[in-house]
This record gives structure tokens, sequence and C-alpha cells, in this order.
């Protein structure tokens, strides 16, 4: 028995020692990883991480098209997940601008105006805008002057590190600005708040008006100059814009109108020396990034490079059939995916729809009429985006879908447009000018001045924004500003499911919060009417 | 008939065979910590008794010196009660002092007492003494070593050799030989004149001292603390087995084996006691002669388990409750099955041949509309548009892609004893042809064993090396449901770009430009001929495991074992630039490899002795354990058919070397109380690389109470009962298995190639940071389980009952996170509970015992209810839960994976109304909130029934089994719609007839409709065996068996087959009704 007793404490004595030998066996690293200090100790490896910061808005992850960021459940399409698609489903689907073929519950409910919060291409937008955030929360707070300092980052590389930092913050101001406007009151998060076991706070509208309001303002100086960044990356332009853009809206965000801010922001873009694309065609087409004086900020697409099945390749594909020759028109000669044209409403805010006045009518296959929804051949399709360059080629795609077209976030055109509203709206200004910008525009739709106005109503805008914008995300916005959203006083075909289109309750304004972020998030409260 | 109630103390077949062959210390070494009553074995016996049944004295005997006792019950109730006082005698001292003055007398032959009636009148029988040679064979046809031959009513007797073979001399003709073998019923036969006897013994139906694997050790099945179920070759599944979990599919109640597919070596889904997590892992651990497997995928194969030969298996043992698994802890949660691999044997080397042909085929096709069904409802519903597409033949696709198949199956073994070495070698080459065109796999494989032992046979080394290599071509699965959909009025070959094959396409006229209809069903035929998809995979895993008694202290055992499992798999993927299935990227020539290279290490030290004074019996384990799971996964860019690389896919690394491992700590004491109370406790401490240091150990504590009541006075003399046994347990189990290797990790990673930013005129590849969870740990199940184990009459009625409740909390469960607070809208953390209460009832019967005919028959239930009870961090009512896949949902009250559906309405008729469902939440619309939840794919109750009747050479097998409550979506009719016949991208497909009772124009996917009850009772096979015995001179032994496997199903679900995991029918490759014809060879 000594002896039993002998072995057991040896062996206990040689479990101890296998124990403290093998814990730190169970240390364990991915191989193709970084630790954040090993990421972070490198202006290149910063440099990276601002190419995820602006990544998360022109990619759906950083694997590949089947994979995303957004991993919701119900998200069977990873496309679905990609900002601009998500975004556009929100601001497109819900007007007279575009009805979509695609029979699935959760795309159809935005032309019948009856989502719910379990609506799952919903919270893919606000998922989305808040990875975004929570990727730009990480980049600033990992580029403050101390982390820097400590990480032995000085001199030019500090100071280009600086520009990121504001770039990220104007990214955040950004998509607060589209949760704002989309959901009114999101959950608020900042570089101060940690990573993980955190329930952010909700912020209420108009206190996120003045926070994104600040932020710009304050980070202004810490942009590049306009004009003066690189491809694809913000500059003090794009600040203006979007304060001019939210100024326009002040009124609906938080009751108080602010024209002449709007009026004062939009003249700071326009004098920073942008210019209209002498071809309103040429703004959309695969060579849209070379030579393009108008776009303050793209979104940036590549074929090869930036692969996404959301962004330009679904505006075009979606606007597609199976019709090979307008494929190859649209330099997508892998053919299109039978979903998007418009409901009547949009050719006929042009009059003439046919393009041979305003070019800005780019109008394809498809009846005017729409008699069943879901035959994508009714209601005329939308040839404004194209993978064709403007001297004709089609540029190189592995497959024939992906597109290399680059999504204008902001143009010039968008801000003279807000210049003339403010003014119309009383926001200070010159008329003259306004009238100016107006058949600027016009000249240029039509190439010629034979569409120019001698003067405009205050609905003339509406329309004439809706012939400058459409399809570009703006349309929902514009309709709420105006109250002619949800009202049965403007109405399109299918509207809210009817066939000649009818009113619903005002709450749909707002886009509920997901049930999602409802049951994780205990702080938020759920917007009225849902 | 007399029935035999045989005592011995504790051997099972095999060790028995090794008691007459080798030394005493052989044999306890081997025998290892079954032996719970045998230990400290003398050649001396002392007893002090007064007053007791003879058959204590013998029992007493036995304790001591490990001789095995051999009686009838009713010779004893001849016996005298005696009174003895005996210090240090020789046994047969012993046994003369106890058999004085008694009816009774005993031979010994080596270590077996065979007590029997003094019987004066055999020595005057004027009969003439005869000769009589013979072999004793099992009812395996194997022979039987150390079976006993004794001349009846005599105390002549003799052992069988190591061959099986003896030479008896008796008295004459009309002598009785009885014949016996531990664990196995007697039989008498006349001696005759037979110069050459062959007697076949009959294994009894359940013996309480047959030995069950448990894990790090073994015990009697009499003293079994958990609930355990064990099932050996015998009894397996017959006919062609691919893959090794199929062969106890229906066996064992509590444990469901689902084929995921009717292709060769196609994987399943083994579920025990249904699963207890929601996005770990619901596998249980499989654990190969001490190995455990982990469920590493091996690329190049739908199933790293078919890598396994099942003809080298002898037993599964599936654990149940948390008595039995909580020794492996945190892999445990699911269950656990032990795999024993078929050990070499003492004796001259035999052989066994066996070799399999068998044919497979399609026996039921979906029910699609055929060419007339399908002209005729174009005709009368399709515009002329459509009417103009279509063609004029008449092709049944699925005729085209599916065929008959052949398949082999051979296997050879030799298996021995080489200087008191037991070793076994095998190997096995199989080929088997899926029944859709193409698909085929070839499996070689190799097995070696070898039991030396060594320093004075105290040291017993076991080694078991195996290894596979499978060739596999795999069938572009895509043909199953293109076949379903392709318009059967075109050809299958028509003069198209696409190598020959039709497809729907048009051409340019201006430009002859050809562009391929991209949603189009692709030509089923094309897309089976023209996908080559071929992999080698090459697997081996084995162990050396030393069991070391020591010299000072033989009650202590130390045990070290290390194990491995390599893997390699790699393949191709052949697709010509003409093929319509890649007609885009212009074909494909891709390749794909990855390794796996996991170790174990493993010790421990087992104690185990017993003490008379105090009627107990201490077994006690301690041990640690290292298990190291290391892959290597290879990244290759896609290279098109003409060899170029397609740009943006060249990979940013070559490869990834995902890894995980755990460390263990284990130990277990039972202790036993006068043969009747057994308390056993076990505790597993395990730390995973997969959680933070401060998450990272988790704790795994069991304890179980057993009271062997047909031990107690009052039933022990019982002819009714034969076991009774009530067993009572609660244990914590854990899961980490199936998540991510790193989850806790806050870590960037670089971009893809195809995935980067453009800044100015340069992509830059995204630094990302991963989203984690900094305190994720362990899944932990905690389960109560009472059971009881029974026999009557003599074992010929047994079974068991059990009543379980498991209910796991911290589930790992990737829910919806706080927008904003990590880099990801959901993530894997530690929320929910899931329940699951069940009840298992195991009935065996032995209706008919007789020398030539034998009936068994066994019958299973499982009933199981699964709920989940919590499932998020908080809890609101309007949430309605987490979407799985399109159509189904796990929210909190209901099964995991419910269905997630409009409530249908229907007309007068019972037609459904296509498009209008019912107001659930009466709100007056009709949108996402009244989706309703309506059942579930998992089954109430899995019912099981095997049976097998054998009269004389002829036996006659089958096994039953049954679902219940199971519902299925039967995905593929949700595609009957007029919108998805008349595509208005330019095409026709067909579709289920079933469009002839909806008329749905567009798919109603998410209507309750498509949900049916998929209830089913199969039978899984039916087996005729003609036992030829021993032929050529008694050399050879010689069986033939014909099988017919998924012989019939009955169900009212309209699909192909009820029977699929998920509960979602799309499209799958239909299970094969085979016919094999197998022959087995001995020599």
């Amino acid at each position: 028995m000594k002896q039993a007793t002998t072995i057991l404490k040896s062996s206990a004595m040689i479990a101890i020692v296998f124990f403290c030998a093998c814990s730190k066996t169970l240390d364990l690293q991915p191989l193709n990883s970084n630790t954040s200090d090993k990421q972070y100790s490198t202006p290149e490896g910063y440099k990276e991480v601002l190419a995820k910061v602006y990544g998360s808005f022109s990619l759906v992850s950083s694997n590949g098209v089947a994979v995303s960021d957004i991993n919701l459940a119900g998200i069977t399409d990873a496309a679905t997940t990609d900002f601009v698609r998500a975004y556009w489903n929100l601001q497109e689907l819900t007007t007279d601008e575009d009805i979509c073929a695609w029979n699935d519950v959760n795309l159809q409910s935005f032309h019948n105006l009856n989502w719910t919060s379990n609506n799952v291409l919903i919270a893919a937008l606000y998922s989305r805008s808040l990875f975004q955030i929570t990727v730009c929360n990480e980049f600033i707070r990992e580029s403050t002057d101390e982390k820097l300092s400590s990480r032995n980052i000085t001199g030019s590389d500090a100071e280009n590190i600086r520009h990121y930092q504001a770039e990220a913050r104007f990214i955040r101001a950004y998509q607060y600005w589209v949760l704002m406007d989309l959901f009114a009151n999101p959950p608020f998060v900042t570089e101060d708040d940690p990573i993980g076991a955190y329930i952010p706070p909700q912020i209420e509208r108009k206190d996120l008006f003045n926070y994104i309001e600040s932020e710009l303002m304050s980070m202004e100086a810490q942009l590049v100059l306009p004009m003066q960044n690189e491809y694809g990356r913000a500059d003090q332009a794009a600040a203006w814009s979007l304060l001019a853009r939210m100024y326009l809206n002040a009124e609906v965000y938080t009751g108080t109108p602010r024209y002449a801010d709007a009026i004062n922001y939009s003249e700071k873009v326009i004098n920073a020396g942008f210019g209209l694309m002498p071809h309103y065609a040429n703004l959309f087409m695969s060579d849209n990034n070379l030579n393009n004086p108008e776009i303050i900020l793209p979104v940036a697409y590549d074929a090869t490079n930036s692969q996404n099945y959301g962004g330009t390749t679904f505006l075009i594909c979606s606007a597609h059939g199976t019709n090979a020759e307008d494929n190859k028109n649209a330099g997508i000669p892998g053919g299109g995916w039978l979903g998007n044209r418009s409901t009547k409403n949009l050719p006929l805010v042009f009059g003439d729809y046919s393009g041979d006045a305003d070019k800005r009518a780019m109008f394809g296959m498809g009846t005017l009429e729409i008699s069943n929804v879901l035959n994508f051949n009714e209601g005329l399709g939308v040839n404004k985006f194209s993978n064709v360059t403007s001297t004709g080629s089609t540029p190189y795609s592995p497959n024939g879908v992906l597109v290399s077209t680059d999504f204008p976030l902001f143009r010039l055109a968008e801000i003279y447009l807000i210049y003339i509203e403010s003014v119309k709206r009383g926001g200070g200004g010159s008329e003259s000018t306004a009238l100016d910008y107006f058949n600027k525009l016009r000249e240029r739709g039509y190439e010629n001045s034979t569409g120019n106005v001698s003067s405009f109503t205050l609905t003339d805008v509406l329309n004439e924004r809706q012939r400058e914008l459409y399809w570009e995300g703006f349309r929902r916005t514009d309709l709420i500003r105006y109250d002619l959203f949800t009202s049965a006083s403007y109405v399109w075909p299918w509207k809210a499911g009817a066939s000649q289109g009818t009113g619903v309750d005002s709450h749909y304004q707002l886009f509920p919060s997901p049930s999602t972020d409802i049951i994780s998030n205990t702080n938020l409260k759920q917007n009225p009417g849902y | 008939m007399q029935f035999v109630h045989l005592h011995t103390c504790f051997l099972n077949r095999k060790a028995y065979k090794f008691f007459l062959t080798m030394k005493l210390t052989t044999l306890l070494l081997l025998a290892g910590c079954a032996i719970v009553s045998a230990k400290g074995f003398s050649q001396e016996v002392s007893i002090n008794e007064k007053n007791v049944p003879v058959e204590k004295v013998f029992k007493e005997i036995r304790r001591q010196t490990g001789y095995t006792f051999v009686y009838t019950e009713s010779l004893l109730r001849k016996a005298k009660k005696v009174s003895l006082t005996i210090n240090n005698v020789p046994v047969e001292t012993a046994l003369d002092s106890c058999l004085h003055n008694q009816p009774l007398s005993y031979s010994i032959l080596n270590q077996m007492v065979v007590i029997k009636v003094k019987d004066s009148q055999a020595q005057h029988s004027a009969a003439v003494p005869v000769s009589i040679t013979g072999r004793i064979i099992d009812d395996q046809g194997e022979p039987l070593v150390g079976a006993t031959i004794a001349e009846k009513g005599t105390t002549n007797g003799v052992a069988t050799d190591e061959n099986g073979n003896f030479t008896i001399t008796v008295s004459g003709e009309n002598t009785v030989l009885v014949i016996s073998y531990v664990g196995y019923q007697n039989k008498e036969v006349v001696a005759g004149t037979q110069t050459n006897l062959t007697v076949q013994l009959m294994q009894l139906a359940q013996s309480l001292n047959e030995v069950v694997v448990i894990g790090y050790g073994t015990t009697t099945k009499g003293e079994v603390t958990g609930s355990i179920a064990t099932i050996s070759s015998k009894d397996f599944q017959k006919g062609v087995m691919t893959t090794p979990e199929q062969l106890i599919a229906g066996k064992i109640a509590g444990v469901s084996v689902t084929s995921n597919s009717g292709s060769p070596g196609a994987g399943s889904t083994i579920r025990i006691r249904g699963g207890a997590s929601l996005n770990a892992s619901n596998d249980p651990l499989i654990v190969i002669d001490g190995v455990p497997l982990t469920n590493t995928n091996i690329y190049g194969t739908s199933n790293p388990l078919n890598l396994i030969n099942p003809n080298d298996i002898a037993t599964f043992t599936v654990l149940k409750d948390a008595s039995a698994t909580a020794i492996y802890g945190s892999r445990a949660s699911n269950g656990v099955i032990l795999i024993t691999t078929k050990k070499g044997k003492s004796g001259k080397p035999v052989f066994n041949f066996s070799t399999q042909l068998s044919v497979s085929r399609l026996i039921k096709q979906a029910d699609v509309l055929t060419a007339d069904e399908f002209r005729n409802y174009v005709d009368s519903v399709g515009t002329d548009e459509f009417q103009a597409l279509m063609g004029d033949a008449s092709t049944n696709w699925q005729d085209e892609i599916y065929k008959t198949a052949v398949g082999t199956d051979n296997n050879l073994s030799v298996s021995g004893s080489l200087k008191n070495t037991p070793y076994r070698i095998s190997a096995g080459y199989l080929n088997q042809d899926g029944i859709l065109n193409t698909d085929n796999l070839q499996r070689f494989s190799g097995g070696i064993s070898v039991s030396p032992m060594l320093l004075d046979e105290h040291l017993k080394i076991d080694v078991n090396l195996k290894g596979a290599i499978n060739d596999t071509r795999f069938a572009n699965g895509a043909a199953v449901s293109n076949a379903a959909y392709f318009d059967p009025t075109q050809p299958v070959h028509a003069d198209t770009p696409f190598g020959g094959y039709y497809e729907w396409y048009s051409v340019d006229a201006a430009t002859g430009d050809v562009t391929l209809n991209k949603l189009a069903p692709r030509n089923p035929v094309a897309l089976l001929d023209l996908y080559k998809n071929t992999s080698t995979v090459m697997r081996s895993y084995g162990n050396v495991q030393a069991d070391y008694k020591f010299h000072f202290l033989p009650e202590l055992r130390a045990n070290l074992n290390l194990g491995y499992d390599v893997a390699s798999g790699k393949g191709n993927i052949e697709v010509p630039a003409y093929a319509a299935q890649n007609y885009l990227d212009t074909g494909q020539h891709n390749q794909y490899s990855n390794q796996v290279n996991n170790t174990v290490v493993e010790f421990y030290l087992n104690y185990n002795k017993t003490f008379e004074s105090i009627k107990s019996n201490i077994n006690a384990t301690g041990g640690y354990g290292y298990y190291n799971n290391l892959s290597t996964l290879d990244n290759y860019p896609y290279i098109r058919a003409n060899g170029d690389t397609v740009p943006g896919s060249i990979p940013e690394f070559m490869f990834d070397q995902p890894q995980n491992r755990l460390l263990s700590f284990y130990g277990r004491l039972i202790y036993t109380y006068n043969s009747k109370y057994i308390v056993a406790a076990s505790i597993r401490s395990d730390g995973s690389s997969r959680f933070s240091p401060d998450n990272r150990w988790g704790v795994f504590p069991s304890v179980a109470f057993t009271w062997r009541i047909n031990q107690e006075s009052f039933l022990i003399n019982s002819k009714t009962l034969s076991d009774l046994k009530l067993r009572l347990s609660y244990g914590v189990t854990g899961n980490q298995d199936g998540i991510a290797n790193y989850p806790y990790l806050g870590v960037y990673s670089t971009s893809d190639n195809s995935s980067m930013v453009q800044f100015g005129n340069t992509f830059y590849h995204m630094g990302t940071p991963a989203a984690y969870d900094a305190k994720i740990k362990w899944e932990q199940t905690a389960t109560f389980n009472a059971g009881a184990d029974y026999g009557f009459l003599d074992n010929r009625i047994s079974g068991s009952i059990d009543v379980y409740f498991k209910k796991t909390k911290d589930l790992l469960n990737t829910i919806p996170i706080p927008a904003g607070s990590n880099f990801s809208s959901s993530i894997l953390t530690n929320v929910g509970n899931i329940e699951n209460k069940g009840v298992e009832l195991a009935i065996n019967l032995n209706p008919v015992r007789t020398n030539d005919i034998s009936w068994d028959v066994n019958f299973n239930l499982a009933y199981n209810n699964s709920k989940i009870t919590k499932l998020t961090a908080t809890e609101d009512s309007t949430y309605a839960g987490t979407l799985v896949g399109g159509v189904q949902i796990n929210s909190v009250g209901y099964s995991p994976y419910s269905f997630y559906v409009y409530h249908q309405q229907y007309d007068e008729s019972g037609k459904p109304v296509e498009g209008v469902y019912v107001d659930v939440n009466e709100d007056g619309i009709i949108n996402q909130n009244d989706l309703y939840r309506y059942q579930s794919p998992n089954p109430k109750y899995i019912l099981g029934f095997s049976t097998q009747f054998s009269i004389k050479k002829w036996s006659l097998g089958t096994t039953i089994r049954a679902n219940l409550d199971n519902y299925m979506y039967n995905g593929l009719a949700t595609g009957a719609s007029q919108s998805n016949m008349f595509n208005p991208l330019g095409y026709l497909a067909n579709t289920l007839s079933e469009i002839t009772e909806s008329n749905f124009y567009y798919g109603q996917q998410n209507s309750d409709y498509f949900v049916q009850n998929a209830s089913f009772l199969k039978m899984d096979n039916l087996t005729l065996t003609y036992d030829f015995g021993r032929i050529m001179n008694e050399k050879v032994g010689l069986r033939v068996s014909a099988n017919c496997q998924n012989v019939f199903t009955v169900t009212q679900y309209t699909g192909i087959d009820p029977e699929i995991y998920s509960g979602l029918d799309y499209s799958l490759y239909p299970r094969p009704q085979i016919y094999s014809l197998n022959v087995n060879v001995q020599f």
C-alpha cells in the first residue's frame, strides 16, 4: 500500500508537470491572421484596414462574393447584404421608380408597403450600416495620436493616417445619416465603446442629427482638400456634400428647416472646382472612374479585383433579361437577371421618354403598363447603368456578369439640385443662380438648350430630381420631403399592392428596427406602428 | 428439453479460450479490469463457512483460485448444505471435503471444475469403448477453443484444442456426450460410431458475464452502471455496407442513423437521443479501439467514415446516459460510440474469405409528367409561344441518368496466434457503382492487429493499424433535380455547341453568338457525362496501447495509448469548356487537396481490488489525455478547362492550417458492495484551445447508482427472473465540436484577391477584423437517466427500459447580437437552452431455442421530444425565432427546425387556393407576421425490429425500422408551378405531376401545403443464409447468403423517400434497392 501511495504521488507529480507544460500548448493562433498589434505596426497595415473601412460599403465580405460580413439567419444570398443594393432596395423598390419581378416576400413587401420588422432585406441594410460604423470605430480607436506614437509611426506616415482617420469618421457619419434617414433612432456606438458584450444605447433622431453635423464640422479640416485625394477616397467636398444633403432634409429629421445651411454647403462644393460630365450617360458607364469631373465620391467596383453581385452588377444585371442583344449592349454578355424595371410614372415624368429629346430618359425593352408585377417583360426597362465604356467597348469580366462600373454616392448634379430646392424653399441664395443650375442640368440632359426653362416650381424641382437622379437611391427620401411617399395624394401602379396604387399609413415613412436587433438590444424602442 | 444454467465466474468467450491455453497470469492480464472478483489468485484455498449451499463454496473457490465451475442448477438441488473449515489446501482437497457424502462428483479440466452426478453404474457398462474425434464450432462456424466434451454421467472429459478439435474415448456407442462452452448453450449428442463429429454450439441469448467496453476499460454486462447498448457483428445489418455506421441502423433504441444519400459510401446523420445542440455538432463521439476520431473534413470524400472497412468491425457499443459518457467529458453530450475491431485469436491461422456481389436498382422515380402528359398540359395551359418550344422526343430523363449498378466487396483475413502472440491481418477491396451514372467508389483497405505479451506477461501490448485508399468518382448530384425538371419532349443529344447535348440556348442571327439560357435546367445526361470529379483519399488510423500490470502491485495497472489518425485527400474536377454546366466560366480544370494529422496520447492508472472483509470492490481509474487535431488545407486558383487561371482567383495564401487541441484529466471510481450495490462516479476536466485561458477548462462530473436486485437473497434462486437491475444516473457533459477553431481571438485577416479595394489606381487588400466572443465557453448538457435491465426465463426474455431528461444550457448558438457591438451581425455565443425528454425500450426475445431451430426477436422503441426553452439573451414575445434556411425556424417552445410557413386555404373541392393564406394573427393583413410553426422533421417515435429465424442450416433474418410523426418539406414539389414550366426566359421545364392537383401559377414555397407527414416503415433488409458447415474433409467452412436491402417502404409521403434527416426534400440521390449474394469461406 505504501508503494501504491508512492506511485500515486509520483503520478500526480507527472500530471502536474504535464499540465503546466501543456496548458501553454492550448494557446493556438490562426496561421494566416494577425493580432491587432501586428496589423497596425506599419503604415501599410493601417492602409489595409482603411481599405476595409471603404470595402465595407463596396463589397460584401473580405472572402469573395459568396460570404458576407452580415451573417443574419434568413439571408441566403450574400449579395443582398451589399450596401448599395440593400440601400437601393429600400430607397427605390418602395417608390414609383422601380418594380421587381422576383417572387420573394421580403422583396415584394417593399412595393406593397406592408413590410414587417422580420424583413431580412431591411435587416441587411441596417446591419450593413452598423457593421461599417463598427469597422470605422475600430479604425478610429487604433489611429489616435497616442497609438501612432506608441507604434513609432511619425512624420508623413502619421499625417496620412490622420487623413485616414478623418475619412473613417466621415464614412461613419455617412452611415449614421443613412440610419437617421431610414430608421430615425438607431443604436449609437462610437470609438469609445467596447467590442463584445456591449449593448449600445438608442439615439434620438435629432440628437443624431446634431452628432453627425458636429462630426462633419470637426473632421472637415482633417480631410484632404477637395479633388486632391486618391480616387475612391473621401475629401472635404464629400463632407460638405453630406452636410448639404442633410440640411435639405433637416425639417424631416428635426422639425427645423436648415435651407440656408444647405445653400451654404452646396456652394462650398460647387465652388471647389467640380464640373458636370459632358454626356450624362458617361456618368454611369464602366469607365466612369476616368476623366470624371462630376463625381465627388464613388463606390468603386471592379469585375476582377472588387467582385460583388450587389452594387452596379446588381443594378445592371437585374435590369436586363434574356435578350442577347440587349445584354450585350449593357455590357453583360453573361445575361441579365430579369428583376427590375420602372413603373410608368418614371418614364412619364420625361413626357417624351424616347430619349430623343432628353437624353437622360434611358429606357429599354418592355411595356409601359404592368398587369403582373412578377412578369419582367411588363414595365419599361432602365438602361441608365451600363458596363460598356464611353468608347463602346466592354471591359473584361470573368463571367460576363460582374461589372466594373462605379456607383456615384455624391455627384455635382445633386448638389446643384440641393441649391435649387433650398432657394425655392426660401433658404436664401440666388433665384437666378438656381435657374442657371436648373438649366445647366437640362442642357446637359438634352445636349442642347431646347429643354431650358425660364421658371420652375417646387414640384418641378422634384420632377427634375427624378429625371436627373432616378435609380440612384434618392427617391424615397425625396418623396417623404414632399410628403408624397405614403399618402394617397401621389400614387403609382402597384403602390401598396393595388394595381392603380393607393396610400398607406404614414408610419411606413420609417422602417422598423429589425426584430433581430430589438431582441438582442434591450435599449431599443421600436418605431411606432410596427 | 433441459435448460442449463451455466455459472461461470467472469469469463467471456474470448477470455475463456485464453484461459485454457495460457497460464493463469496471462489470463489475468488479458481480462484486465473486467475481472472484479478474481484478484489475487492462488492455487490454494481457505474456507470457513457454516451450513451454506455448496454453490456458495464453489463461488468462494472460484473467487480465490479463478477456477471456473460448470454445473446445472438441478444438480445442485441434490446437494446438502455443508460446513467447512479449511486452510490453504489445494483445490482438489477443498472439493473433496465439500462433496464428501454428496451425490455429486467432479472433474477438473485445466482450470475448469465440472460438477456431475456420482454414477457407479457407468463403470459396469459392458459396452465396447469407442474413440471419437470431432470439432466444435460456434454459430459463426469458427472453432471453439477449450470447449468441454464430457461423457455424460462420468468424470470422463476432454477439451478442444486450438483448432476446436478433440478426441475422446468413451465407454460405448450409446454414450451421451455433453458439450459445453461458457456463454453457449450446452448440447448433448449420442456418441454413435461417428469418428468425425462436428457440433455447433449456439450462443446464449444474453450473458450477464459478457464483457462490455466502457470508456477506459471494460466491465461485464451485469455490472454496467450506465445506459449502454452493444451490438456485435452477428447482429449487424446485412448486405452491402459501404460505411460502418449503417451496421447499427435500427438496432439500438434511441440511436437513429439516417443515410444522407443513396450514393455508395455516403455519410449518415447519427443522432443519439436527439440533438443536444443547435449550432455546435450533434454528432456523437466515435472511438475506434481507443482512438477518438474527429469530424475533420477530408477533401475528396463525402464521408470520412467510409475509409473504415465495416468488415473489420467486431462490436459497436453506444454509450447513452451521462454515467456512461461523462468520462469523455467535453465530447460526450451527443453520446459516444465505441467501436472495437476484430482481433487475433489463439491457434493456428484461420483464413476467412468473403466475397459479395451486388446489384442495385432505382425503385422509385420522382413523379414527374411523362412526355405525353407534359404535351397535353402544355397544349391545354401554355400559350402558342410555349407550345412551339416543345420538341418531338419522348425522353424519360430519370431513365437516362440512373442505371442498374453492380458492386463487389471482397475481404480476406487471417487470424491466429504466433508464439502466443495473437494477430489478425485483413485486406479488403470494394468496388461499388452508384445507380446515378458515373458514380463509383473503390476502396482498398488493410488492417493489422497484434497483441503480444511481454515482461513475464505483465505487459500487454495491443497494436492496431488500419488503412484505406479510396478512389472515388463523384457524379454531379445536380443531375437528380434537373432530371425532374428537364423538358421530356427534348432529346438527349442534338446538334448544339454544348458537346452534342440538347440544351436551352439561343443564337444571335446576325453575329452567330451563342447565348446559353442561364437559368434553364441543364441537360441531366450532360451534367453527368461532362463532369469528372475524381479523388484519391488515403486514411490511416491506429494505436499502440501498452497495458502494464505492476510486478509488485498486481492490482495496479498503467495503460498508455498512443494513437494517430492521418489522412490525405486530393482530387480534380474537369469540365470541358463547351459544357453548359460551366459555360460562362469556360469549363474547369480544378484541384483540391488537404491533409489531416491528428494525434492522441492517453495515459491512465487503474487500481482494482476486492476487499473480502468488507465485501467490497474498488475499481479506480485516473488518467490524462492529449488530443491534437491539425489539418492542412491547400488553396488553389480556379483554372479554366484550357489551363488559364481565372483572374482574381489566385489565393492569398497557399494553404491554411486550422488546428485545435484538447487536454484532459479524468478519474472514475466504481465501488461495488456485496456484488449488489454499485456506485460509480467519474469526473473529467477538459481544456480546449478553442476558448480563452479564462474559460478554457470545463469540469464534467457524473454519478450513478446501480442496484442488482437479482443478486438479493430473495431473488438469487428465482427460476423466472434471471436479471434485474435498476440504474440511476446524473451527469454533466460538454460540447465544443463543430465550431470554429479560434472563436475567442480578435484577429485581423487579409482579404482575397477578388475582394480588394481601389484607391487611386491601386487595389489594396483589406485588413479585416474578425468578430469574436472573448467569453465563449463550453456548452453543457445535464442528463438524468433512470433505467432498468431485466431478464426472465434464463434471459430468454431480456432487455432494458430507460427514461431520460437532458437539458443543454449555454448552447453554442449563433444568435443576432446588438448591431454595432461586434464585427458581425450574429455570433456564436453561449445562449439558450434545449431540453430532450425521452423513453427507450428494448426487448430481446428468444422464443425457440432447440438444437435445430432457434428464433431471436429484437424490438426497440424510442420516444424523444426536443424543445427549445431559451434562445436569446433577452426575451421578447414578438421575436419569432432564428430562421434556418428558407422554411424552418428555431423558436422558443418548439422543436428545433420547426417548419415556418403560411397556413394554406383550400376551396370547397379541397384544392389549395393560390396565394390565399390564413390571417393567423388576425390583424387583417397577410404578411410575415402570419407565418406559423407547423410540425418538425424530428420523429417523435423511432422503432426498430430485427429477427432471425434459423432451422438447421438455414436462417432467415430481417430488420425493419419505423419513424413516426416526422414531417417533410417537399421542396421538389414546390417547383410544380406554371411559372416554372412556362418560363419567361424562353424555355419549358417539366414538373411533378403534383401540378395537376394544385395548378399553382407561381411557386408557393412558404405554404404548409408542402409540409407532409413523412412517417414511414421500412424493411431495411431481408437475408437468407445457408450454412454448409465444414465441407471438403472438414477443412473448409462455407456459408452462402442472399440479401435484399431497402425491401419496401410504407409511407403517406408523396416524394421519393420519406427519410431525409433535414426534413427538406429537394433532390435526394435515391437510395437503391440492392440485391446481394455473399459467399463466406473459412479454412
